[in-house]
């Protein structure tokens, strides 16, 4: 575990090198430690791979002793996580790989056609038919490694790699709310309506962000995915 | 009790100080570009630093109050109210802001705060989520906003020493710490003169210089950014974030504007110049607590005032 600023109000806190199941693991317990009962002046937990970030209130922090708020909250997440949490072991104790998985959701795509205008661009890539490109994304588990760029936009790891294809050389202006894209290696979903360059396989009717909603983001760090392929009927009807 | 806007104005939105505790969400912060300017128009008129006022950029709205009342204007100099001291209004008068004199952002207090209902915790409008806010949305002409039904008296006239306010130009210097790749690019981010592009908005000022070059190509791993984080795409040309930033990203990170520097990002127009000089963490955090101690001295004289 290694700290750094980022900023005057924020620490990363980095958890391993690469994404895999240990990591995660890692990065999941940190984020339950620090949200389960929040500690004063403690203001936002932002996951994203391997690192979290901790947004804090310098003057919650400045409590004198020679150092500054910067290394207090250092010390404040330290402690809190070599303790662990319920359910989570601390850091440092034996590490559980894989054992504890996030939710399970399942989101609906309606593949190709208006829906997805480029099926073919991501067939075509990689020496597929268009079907293979539908059986092999919904075919795969992937898990949330990030939530940002825009409201509830999840970066799904778990993308075979025959559907692995780059972004568009020029982006979208605009991408409709719901689009199922592929960008490089990841996988995600534009939960609304935004400029996007990611090519663009389907779209789910579910909602993935709504601020009315508690809570408003269908998905968090370390929540395990699955496609399900629908018809343009079934996705005209879903409620 | 209720505002009327008769003319938008540009860009006008309602804000308050954001919308913090959903970042892991993927929300960004949102509220008032320069908080400062934002917390002492609030103080002015009595409010608590966090109510919603109008954040408008280089041309100001126009409005009509159904109730007397006390406004007070945040922001460098503007055409048509004093800035930095609360102002009595009269039912049916019209408020004309104009054009901003120095300076790019204006906010207007109204004593009460404007009455918008809360979404995710913050009346602050997110213009590219499209919520939050009136409708999530600029205010257009024809626009009718809520108020509370308080009154406050304004004794007399007075307003508030300048030099508890930010040092704001149009060329400042504004101060950084060292971001994650700041090695990566040399000396090259300090010292020069940046210019500030036309197509800056609430996510991020967009400035323009001799191209910061890499010295690196690994490619990054998306982590967290936070307004103030000054990230360098692949053309060389910084971007300072703000209020309205993603809340990850996965350009290199070249510096980090200090917080309390950050209004001084916020009053910059395009074609202003910046330049960037380093400080230490615990340089930066002994400014951050300096100025909440002067800022909360501010709030106790003022409530004196207002009764």
């Amino acid at each position: 575990m290694t700290f750094a600023p980022l900023g005057d109000h924020a620490v990363v806190v980095t958890l391993g090198a690469g994404v895999d199941d240990v990591v995660l693991n890692r990065v999941r317990s940190l984020v339950a430690v620090l949200e389960n009962g929040r500690a004063n002046g403690i203001v936002d937990v932002v996951a994203a791979y391997a690192t979290v970030t901790v947004f804090y209130d310098p003057g919650v922090f400045n409590r004198g002793g020679g150092k500054t708020p910067y290394e207090h909250v250092c010390q404040v997440i330290g402690e809190r996580a070599a303790k662990g949490d319920k359910g989570w072991p601390g850091l440092g104790q034996p590490e559980r790989a894989g054992g504890d998985k996030g939710g399970l959701v399942e989101i609906p795509v309606c593949y190709g056609g208006e829906f997805g205008p480029d099926v073919a661009v991501v067939a075509r890539q990689g020496g597929l038919k268009e079907s293979d490109v539908v059986s092999l994304h919904a075919g795969a588990s992937y898990v949330v490694h990030a939530v940002g760029f825009s409201p509830g936009f999840p970066y799904l790891g778990g993308l075979p790699e025959k559907l692995h294809t780059p972004r568009r050389a020029t982006p979208r202006t605009s991408v409709p709310a719901g689009s199922v894209g592929i960008g490089g290696m990841q996988t995600g979903v534009y939960p609304l309506a935004s400029p996007g360059g990611w090519q663009l396989i389907g779209r789910t009717p579910l909602a993935l962000f709504d601020a009315a909603r508690s809570p408003a983001a269908l998905l968090r760090v370390g929540d395990r995915v699955k496609f399900k392929a629908i018809t343009p009927e079934e996705f005209l009807s879903w409620k | 009790m209720e505002i009327k806007i008769h003319r938008g104005g540009l860009q006008t939105t309602v804000q308050d100080l954001g919308r913090p505790g959903h970042r892991g969400a993927g929300v960004p912060l949102s509220g008032a570009m320069d908080p400062v300017a934002l917390r002492v128009a609030n103080f002015l008129v009595g409010n608590a630093e966090n109510a919603a006022a109008l954040e408008f950029v280089l041309v100001g709205p126009e409005l009509e109050f159904s109730q007397d009342t006390v406004v007070a204007l945040g922001g460098v100099e503007w055409e048509g109210l004093p800035s930095w001291q609360p102002v009595a209004v009269r039912a049916g008068e019209r408020v004309k802001i104009g054009a901003a004199k120095r300076g790019c952002r204006g906010y207007l207090a109204v004593a009460g705060g404007i009455a918008v209902d809360p979404v995710m915790g913050s009346r602050s409008t997110y213009l590219r989520g499209g919520f939050g806010g009136f409708q999530g949305r600029a205010l257009h002409d024809g626009d009718v906003l809520p108020l509370p039904a308080v009154t406050r008296q304004l004794g007399d006239h007075w307003r508030i020493d300048a030099r508890v306010l930010p040092a704001y130009s149009a060329h400042p210097v504004v101060r950084v710490l060292r971001g994650a790749q700041t090695d990566e690019f040399g000396a090259a981010l300090f010292g020069a003169e940046f210019k500030v592009s036309p197509q800056s908005d609430r996510m991020g000022l967009r400035l323009s210089g001799a191209a910061l070059v890499r010295s690196s190509k690994v490619d990054l791993i998306s982590s967290a950014v936070a307004p103030g984080t000054v990230q360098v795409p692949p053309d060389g040309q910084p971007i300072v974030l703000m209020a309205d930033a993603q809340t990850i990203g996965g350009y290199p990170q070249a510096a980090h504007v200090i917080s309390v520097d950050l209004p001084l990002m916020a009053q910059l127009r395009p074609g202003d110049t910046v330049k960037f000089a380093e400080v230490s963490l615990a340089e930066a955090q002994k400014l951050a607590l300096a100025h909440e101690h002067g800022l909360a001295l501010l709030r106790e004289g003022l409530a004196q005032k207002l009764r």
